[in-house]
């Protein structure tokens, strides 16, 4: 079963850094190289390296016996997902409606603004990406923001002044 | 002095608003005045507007203070709050706020209470007791319990939970699913959320239950990835029954086996609809099926599957516990039970409130809730999420059950209520609906995928005011046709928040009042 997944990954071209090429694989075995895992494999690959690189994507496909049109489509359809590389500092947006009766489009346009980021864009020196969600659970207490992966809430203007300036952006 | 127990939560909406910095000036503030105390993280009480919620352990029971900063934590030692003194944070008892107190906590009895992951506290707080029962019923035994518990599927669609596992138990198959859709997208709802991280146990042993009762000994639990502390308490807590023997090949040394796997979702609001979950439970695009055959019937990898949400999972722990008729008795018409509704969006009083099928809405919003944050008049709550009506503060009275809310062109959903000031405008709201269900659909049915598109453009020229009549007339025939020609309830019920506003805040979208009622 394992020889015939290296095969299929060796005749996978063009070659890809080795090293990496071998993390990839061992990500699919932890993961019994089960089609079904597909998504909790690329969740993984994501963790590692960021992002969903083409390269990732033709060796997840090559382990886990599925065409890379398959594992393409998976990709592409769920947000989490990121075919380019985000920025150092990633900024999420709750903007759906409890939010918006709170005041998230306001919040929305400030961070643009200091971010210098358009809502769904990462900024031009790799240091911020800005991204819109929908629900972070925190409706009770919102606006909420997901910052680098901790969640706050009730989030100023001036909170988010706060967030930005200690994240040294 | 005794050595005193505080509590201070560490729910994700806690931890959003300081809980985190809370606990450690706590244990910091303590250990400089040499005073020993014994710090729990427990989950959240669900009186969201308070947290960081800290209680202290007293005599006279637990008192609550909130919401307290780090900085606050000084001063409530000198005022001596670890034996329960005055504070201008002090709430006095927590059982006694009339927020808490008013409410009928059958599926949140313990949540807030314990520490989320210790199984001896969960035990002593009447935790097991269900599963117990159910170990010495047979399958159909606690079938017919959760029938005679009138209870109906709490994700919103509302489908008796019994009849569904009627019908899974019939099955004959070599593999059956426990399938738990803990997906909780909707905005303005996060009782899923508080559940999963303030009392883990109660899902995992109403999955045990649901197990036994049809036959199934694989259970999945499908969460968002936008819920990292839940996906790790959950984590957690499916460990400690492991070790326990609460969960594996011979449960309780009853022969019953169980395993639970936990999957994270990627951030697709359409895999809460059931069948979308599957597919995406299965690896796949998380594409709708078309129905027939039902899951009940060719369900996850085409076997006979259960798909409860959360709190239909977590309550099944109490009716194995109290009999179906005692939760049964809860409620009204053919809504039994409670439910746990969720206050959000520009309220004074944010939280959770478990109660009995039939409280108004305005004993929500206005009672429990206090009004707006805001200190503006209330104009709209949409209720039922994203896809739920938009209705007008005037209609408030409306009582809140499954029946009562459909008669009156709204739904329950997943118990959602976000409260919306004066100031919102309804037409940009319905133009949201609109582009959320672009964002989200799938993608497999037209209806769907072009409907809410063609819905945001013609609402983008109603906004101004480009041939009023002509695109109302065709944001009217949209409506009709995703709600008549769309594969599942994302682009059939996108319509209901668009022609709610447009119904009752006609004004907002260039009309005369009269025109439209």
């Amino acid at each position: 079963m394992v020889s015939n997944q290296e095969e299929r990954l060796r005749e996978a071209e063009p070659a890809q850094e080795p090293d990496e090429k071998r993390a990839t694989l061992k990500i699919c075995q932890d993961h019994g190289s089960r089609p079904d895992n597909l998504i909790e494999v690329l969740h993984a690959v994501q963790a590692r390296d960021g992002y969903l690189s083409d390269d990732s994507l033709r060796d997840i496909a090559a382990c886990l016996n599925l065409t890379r049109a398959e594992v393409h489509g998976v990709a592409s359809f769920y947000h989490d997902f990121r075919r380019i590389p985000p920025g150092k500092t990633v900024v999420k947006i709750c903007l759906a409606e409890a939010c918006q009766a709170l005041g998230c489009d306001a919040l929305k346009e400030h961070a643009e603004e200091v971010l210098s980021t358009d809502m769904g864009a990462t900024s031009s020196d790799g240091e911020v990406s800005l991204e819109p969600v929908y629900c972070l659970g925190n409706c009770a207490l919102g606006p909420a923001v997901m910052f680098n992966g901790d969640l706050y809430g009730r989030v100023t203007p001036e909170k988010l002044d706060s967030l930005v300036s200690g994240a040294d952006i | 002095m005794s050595v005193v127990t505080v509590f201070v939560p560490k729910d994700a909406a806690a931890v959003s608003v300081g809980a985190d910095d809370v606990a450690v000036a706590l244990s910091q503030e303590s250990q400089s005045r040499g005073i020993d105390i014994n710090l729990i993280r427990n989950g959240s009480r669900g009186l969201l507007w308070l947290e960081p919620l800290v209680e202290v352990e007293t005599t006279s029971g637990r008192i609550a203070f909130g919401p307290v900063s780090a900085s606050d934590i000084s001063g409530l030692f000198d005022a001596g709050f670890l034996s329960g003194g005055n504070h201008d944070l002090s709430h006095g008892v927590t059982e006694e706020i009339p927020y808490l107190a008013n409410q009928e906590r059958l599926t949140f009895a313990r949540c807030g209470v314990i520490d989320p992951l210790d199984l001896t506290a969960y035990e002593s707080h009447g935790g097991l007791v269900g599963l117990k029962k159910a170990l010495e019923l047979e399958p159909l035994a606690i079938v017919e319990e959760v029938t005679v518990s009138g209870l109906r599927g709490r994700g919103g669609a509302g489908f008796p939970a019994g009849l569904k596992w009627e019908t899974v138990r019939k099955e004959s198959a070599d593999q059956k699913y426990i399938c738990c859709n803990a997906d909780e997208g909707d905005s303005g709802t996060f009782a899923d959320r508080l559940l999963m991280e303030g009392d883990p146990f109660t899902l995992l042993e109403g999955m045990v239950i649901a197990g036994r009762a049809v036959g199934a000994d694989t259970g999945y639990i499908y969460i968002r990835s936008e819920y990292p502390h839940a996906i790790r308490a959950l984590s957690d807590a499916v460990s400690s029954f492991e070790q326990a023997n609460l969960l594996g090949k011979n449960i309780l040394g009853s022969g019953q086996a169980f395993t639970i796997y936990i999957r994270i979702g990627a951030g697709a609001y359409i895999c809460g609809e059931e069948s979308s979950m599957l597919e995406s439970l299965e690896g796949k695009r998380g594409q709708v099926r078309a129905k027939p055959p039902i899951p009940a019937i060719s369900g996850l990898f085409g076997k006979p599957t259960v798909v409860n949400n959360v709190l239909t999972l977590a309550t099944v722990p109490y009716v194995l516990a109290n009999g179906g008729k005692t939760y049964s008795d809860y409620g009204q018409g053919r809504s039994r039970g409670t439910q746990p509704f969720q206050l959000a969006g520009d309220i004074a009083r944010g939280g959770l409130v478990e109660k009995a099928f039939g409280v108004t809405l305005r004993e929500l919003v206005e009672g429990f809730g206090g009004g707006t944050l805001s200190g503006r008049p209330v104009r709209t709550a949409q209720v039922g999420g994203p896809l739920g009506a938009y209705i007008p503060e005037a209609a408030f009275d409306v009582q809140m059950d499954y029946e009562s809310l459909a008669g009156s062109g709204a739904m329950l959903g997943h118990g959602g209520v976000v409260v919306f000031n004066e100031l919102v405008d309804m037409a940009r709201q319905a133009r949201f609906a609109m582009e959320f269900c672009e964002i989200e659909s799938c993608g497999k049915c037209t209806p769907c995928r072009i409907g809410s598109v063609r819905g945001k453009e013609t609402l983008d020229k109603i906004i101004v005011g480009e041939d009023l009549e002509k695109n109302l007339a065709v944001l009217e025939d949209l409506c009709v046709l995703m709600t008549d020609g769309s594969l599942c309830a994302m682009g059939g019920l996108t319509p209901m928040p668009v022609t709610s506003a447009l119904k009752h805040f006609p004004e907002d979208f260039g009309l005369a009042r009269q025109t439209v009622e």
